[in-house]
């Protein structure tokens, strides 16, 4: 399986503290990489990596490497090329203040899409994508703020999908999205799959289960073990990942 | 009484008598109010105070022909038309001057500059800018402005030395109004792949405007009031003005030198004999209305573009 994004001995720390040590990780193109592990464990700095916007954490500093179609994204000049084909969906959500259908068309008009009716195409498609469609297709110059928190979680899913990225992370994309709607999101995310990478973080160590092809169990900043789905739950090489896979720690 | 047996009623309005430790929450709650509005009123007094007797006292004199027309015989006579006019310029150069350079500073110390020994320095000076007294602005206008810049005394120089006073409320204003929008809004647009530019056009910017707005005007009447800064380096006691016509209102060019409210009540006050009392409560009361207008039009403004805000 080719590698899709690849993770060289990356190390982060916050100033003197460590978020990241030492992480050689594959992710093979068009899989689920599912990864969990305890709060704090450094699993939102992994994805801030991949699309550098952890060079907006002042006290950041990075070693090693990460590569995205076999290019260090750290040596990668034209950085908002780079973050246009990754979608990012970060656990709280943010409604920019525009209206709905902005919020969506955001960056596809950053890149410079003009044409009406393509936006209008491009966002009615992210809206379904994310569930929402059929909840705001009447209110679309509604504000993105005005919506309720699960809302505009599924419209940062929506923004997320509107630059037709090739690689989609999720962090904790369904902490506030009720169980049918996120059963709903992951069947799409299902199907996203023939087109996209997808980087799943998130706490719910079912979810991984359900949706992802490897998972990666990360803990006090370092990756513990990283293997197909099945394994993870079932035969984990390392004692640590039993016990959190099975709700003992964590 | 503890024999008798207590109603339903009475044991249910029992439960919400107050314990002596709740008495004394009361009394301490009165108190703390009392006190918070006793300084409210001591706030407001003073200012209802002088506004009122300036009124009283300036009543005689206030009509229109007093706005409208030039000082006269001395300034014994007339109104404070050529310097209200030149107040007018003088702010208004002033803040031509100095919201542009303010306001892209502003945004570039807020948005883009790192936190580094170089940023430290430049908050430092803005900081301490703010803090120099207005008269050592005016000498600091003399030596750049009129003699250094070659301007002489001028209208030119005068607003330049305003826009130095001015801008370093001006960079603070705009500071903090774009750092009150939330960093997530930043962090959104960067993870779409916008340029830091993109985002301050079309996010930061559009929800700052009415605080960037504000701290400007606001500076409107401080730069109204001020003599110190213009006593050096443009303003004058006395310019013979066109009365009539379009050339009254335009009496001043960029080099000439100028007359200006603040300055003209000094003026009436200390060196003019023969001044009616009228006529420096008078132009007393059309400087202070002056700055009472614009800040009312500064609040509206905030009000309505806040209105208009959207989160």
């Amino acid at each position: 399986m080719e590698a899709h994004i690849r993770f060289h001995n990356l190390t982060v720390r916050y100033g003197a503290k460590p978020a990241l040590r030492d992480i050689s990780l594959e992710i093979p193109r068009r899989r689920i990489l599912g990864i969990i592990g305890p709060a704090n464990a450094g699993k939102t700095t992994l994805l801030k990596c991949i699309n550098r916007t952890i060079d907006f954490v002042p006290s950041a500093s990075v070693g090693g490497r990460v590569e995205v179609d076999g290019q260090d994204v750290f040596r990668i000049r034209n950085v908002y090329r780079l973050r246009r084909r990754i979608g990012m969906v970060f656990p709280l959500p943010v409604g920019l203040p525009l209206s709905v259908y902005e919020n969506v068309a955001y960056a596809p008009r950053r890149a410079g899409v003009r044409d009406r009716a393509e936006l209008d195409e491009l966002v009615e498609k992210c809206l379904r994508q994310a569930m929402l469609w059929d909840e705001v297709k009447d209110r679309l110059d509604l504000l993105g703020t005005k919506l309720s928190g699960g809302q505009q979680q599924r419209l940062t899913l929506a923004r997320a999908l509107s630059h037709r990225p090739e690689i989609l992370c999720l962090d904790e994309f369904s902490i506030a999205i009720d169980p049918v709607t996120t059963m709903k999101i992951e069947d799409i995310l299902r199907e996203l799959k023939n087109e996209m990478t997808i980087v799943l973080v998130t706490n719910l160590v079912q979810q991984a289960r359900r949706l992802a092809d490897r998972t990666a169990f990360v803990s006090d900043s370092r990756l513990i073990e990283v293997d197909e789905t099945e394994t993870i739950f079932t035969r984990p090489a390392n004692r640590l990942t039993e016990r959190y896979v099975n709700g003992d720690f964590g | 009484m503890a024999s008798e047996p207590e109603t339903p009623a009475a044991a249910a309005a029992n439960q919400f008598a107050a314990t002596p430790l709740e008495q004394w929450k009361i009394v301490k709650e009165t108190i703390a109010k009392t006190v918070f509005l006793a300084m409210t009123l001591v706030l407001v007094a003073p200012l209802v105070g002088i506004l009122a007797i300036l009124l009283v006292k300036a009543w005689p004199a206030l009509s229109l022909a007093f706005v409208l027309e030039n000082p006269k015989h001395y300034m014994t006579q007339g109104g404070i038309w050529a310097p209200l006019v030149g107040t007018f310029f003088l702010v208004l150069g002033s803040l031509l001057a100095a919201a542009p350079v303010g306001v892209l500073a502003g945004v570039y110390l807020n948005e883009y500059a790192r936190d580094n020994w170089f940023t430290r320095i430049i908050n430092l000076a803005v900081v301490n800018l703010a803090g120099v007294p207005s008269i050592v602005h005016a000498l600091f206008g003399v030596g750049a402005f009129v003699l250094a810049a070659n301007m002489g005394r001028s209208l030119m120089a005068a607003c330049c030395t305003l826009a130095v006073m001015t801008l370093p409320v001006i960079i603070t204003s705009t500071r903090e109004a774009l750092a009150s929008v939330p960093m997530s809004f930043r962090e959104a647009c960067w993870n779409l792949g916008a340029t830091r530019w993109q985002t301050i056009r079309t996010i930061v910017l559009p929800n700052s405007i009415s605080g960037i707005l504000t701290g400007v005007i606001l500076q409107v009447s401080r730069a109204a009031g001020e003599t110190a800064p213009i006593l050096f380096t443009g303003a004058v006691f006395f310019v013979p003005v066109a009365d009539h016509g379009w050339e009254s209102f335009f009496p001043y060019g960029p080099g000439d030198r100028c007359m200006a409210l603040s300055m003209h009540l000094f003026t009436l006050v200390t060196q003019v004999s023969g001044v009616s009392d009228e006529t420096q409560y008078g132009t007393a009361v059309v400087l202070i209305g002056l700055v009472l207008v614009v800040n009312s039009l500064s609040i509206g403004l905030r009000g309505y573009l806040r209105s208009q805000k959207r989160w």
